[in-house]
């Protein structure tokens, strides 16, 4: 029970480690992708 | 604060290495903001104009005419200050990361790069551009050098069996840090900017205090595995397949790494891949407006894209490098990048602007890609043990490449324009030129070969930080 309680706490660590980095990313790749659309415009 | 030593960041029983890559990440979306430093230059160059409301209209080419105001080649300096100064610290800080640690280092990139944007937020508030020098160049360059090279050494230690795919992923992040710190940096001008005032010193100050919380998140996150620690499952490769694939199963020390003909290579390699690529990064809105006729919107669409391009270039390349070599994909780095460039001209001619933009991108997935392989390669030929110092003064090469690049591009131009070559030719021989950079790059690649015997350290040998049985 313990050792499922480590990889729990472990995996929520991680996920809130990647949202915390992704989001940032995830809107400056967004706002990039909306300048990108207007070469084909 | 005795928990940023070393010893105080080594993980426990049930900690995940896949925390270490967000924390590398914290770090270098951070300071990848440089790449994204040219959006302040228009307003450093209209500052006093600006606060007298006499700058010229958005629709014509001069910056401003006030009396005091900056030039754009002034407001320059400030980058070209911080990516030598990147080299340098890297260089010489390299052996005091690798002694103090992963977390010790990101806390202090943490403080000299926020602390530079800071005092350049002051020197904007002074009109004070030696003070912007200090701030974003000197104090901010070192920030970006100790930060640059903090995790990668701790990545690949967790990552013995995957470090192109480790490294790629942080070296990424700096890719992506322009992405953010371009819309970051305009937004809050936009938002602080007044009748009097286009708000640049706030908006490095805040953006100073969003990093530093971001930074220090990172610092916290890090870990560094336990002695004698590797991943479930995975066994180093034998003593054949580490020959096969050119991967020490030794280490060699930063001072005897710098004596052998393989640092030097790589150095030149690295060299001519970032020179062929950054010349074209600092031109490529320009060139393609003269090339093809597109509009400046366009214009800034493609420099985007080609940011895609340069982050997505780290990751894929420098996994990819972990199935067929680092040799190999150097090769290919080369080999292609020559042929593309050479090709570029005609496509221009031709008014083939996908195959344009397209040919431009898979060589800024490369330039990307030679930044994020590199570290691998490092360790393949000289071991873990001190690849992170390694690493720092092989950075001076981007120094280098930061000031001979964007040279060797706005020299030529000029020379042909002078010559009178029209504008939408005159990029043609600097392309071949570049193809040539990238052929010499090749043979230099080419020529590497494993690092002899009297430089390895007299150790028991280690692959991935492993010992062999």
């Amino acid at each position: 029970m313990a050792q499922n309680n480590t990889g729990s706490s472990a995996t929520t660590q991680v996920t809130l480690g990647w949202v915390w980095v992704g989001i940032p990313l995830a809107w400056g790749v967004i706002v990039t992708i909306q300048n990108v659309a207007k070469l084909f415009q | 604060m005795t928990f940023l030593d070393r010893s105080h960041s080594v993980a426990g029983p049930g900690f995940s290495r896949w925390l270490v890559p967000p924390a590398a990440l914290c770090i270098h979306l951070c300071i990848g903001q440089a790449y994204a430093f040219s959006v302040f230059n228009k307003p450093l160059a209209q500052l006093l104009c600006s606060a007298a409301q006499a700058c010229p209209p958005a629709t014509e080419k001069a910056i401003s005419t006030t009396p005091g105001d900056w030039s754009i080649t002034d407001v320059g300096w400030i980058f070209s200050l911080a990516i030598v100064f990147l080299g340098l610290s890297a260089a010489v800080f390299g052996r005091w990361v690798e002694s103090a640690g992963p977390r010790k280092a990101m806390f202090a990139a943490a403080c000299l790069f926020c602390g530079g944007l800071i005092v350049s937020g002051l020197g904007v508030m002074a009109h004070n551009l030696p003070l912007i020098f200090l701030g974003y160049g000197v104090i901010g360059g070192c920030g970006l050098g100790i930060g640059y090279i903090s995790p990668v050494s701790t990545l690949i230690k967790w990552f013995p069996d995957r470090p192109g795919l480790a490294t790629g992923t942080a070296i990424m992040g700096f890719g992506g840090g322009a992405l953010i710190g371009a819309p970051l940096a305009v937004g809050l001008m936009k938002y602080y900017s007044s009748p009097t005032s286009n708000g640049v010193a706030p908006t490095m100050i805040t953006m100073a205090v969003i990093y530093f919380v971001y930074m220090i998140v990172g610092a916290l996150l890090v870990r560094l595995p336990a002695d004698g620690w590797r991943p479930a499952g995975w066994t180093p490769p034998t003593a054949e397949v580490a020959a096969a694939r050119m991967m020490t199963t030794r280490n060699v020390v930063v001072g005897d790494a710098v004596k052998t003909p393989q640092f030097w290579l790589l150095w030149a390699v690295l060299f001519l891949n970032v020179s062929a690529g950054i010349g074209v990064l600092g031109q490529a809105s320009l060139m393609i407006q003269e090339v093809l006729g597109v509009s400046v919107a366009a214009a800034a669409g493609f420099v985007g894209l080609l940011s895609l391009f340069n982050m997505g270039g780290r990751i894929f390349w420098a996994s990819t490098s972990d199935t067929i070599g680092r040799k190999q994909t150097y090769m290919i780095f080369f080999a292609l990048g020559a042929v593309l460039y050479a090709l570029t001209p005609s496509l221009g001619h031709w008014h083939a602007i996908v195959l344009f933009v397209l040919a431009y991108g898979i060589i800024l997935s490369m330039y990307g890609g030679g930044f994020a392989t590199i570290p691998a390669y490092l360790r393949d030929m000289f071991g873990t043990v001190q690849v992170g110092a390694i690493h720092g003064v092989l950075l001076t090469a981007w120094s280098a490449a930061g000031v001979a690049g964007p040279l060797i591009l706005n020299k030529l131009r000029d020379y042909e324009l002078a010559n009178g070559v029209a504008k939408a030719d005159a990029y043609s021989m600097t392309m071949y030129i570049m193809a040539g950079l990238l052929v010499i790059g090749f043979i230099c690649n080419w020529l590497v070969r494993p690092v002899a015997d009297r430089h390895y350290m007299p150790t028991t040998p280690t692959v991935g930080g492993e010992l062999i049985a």
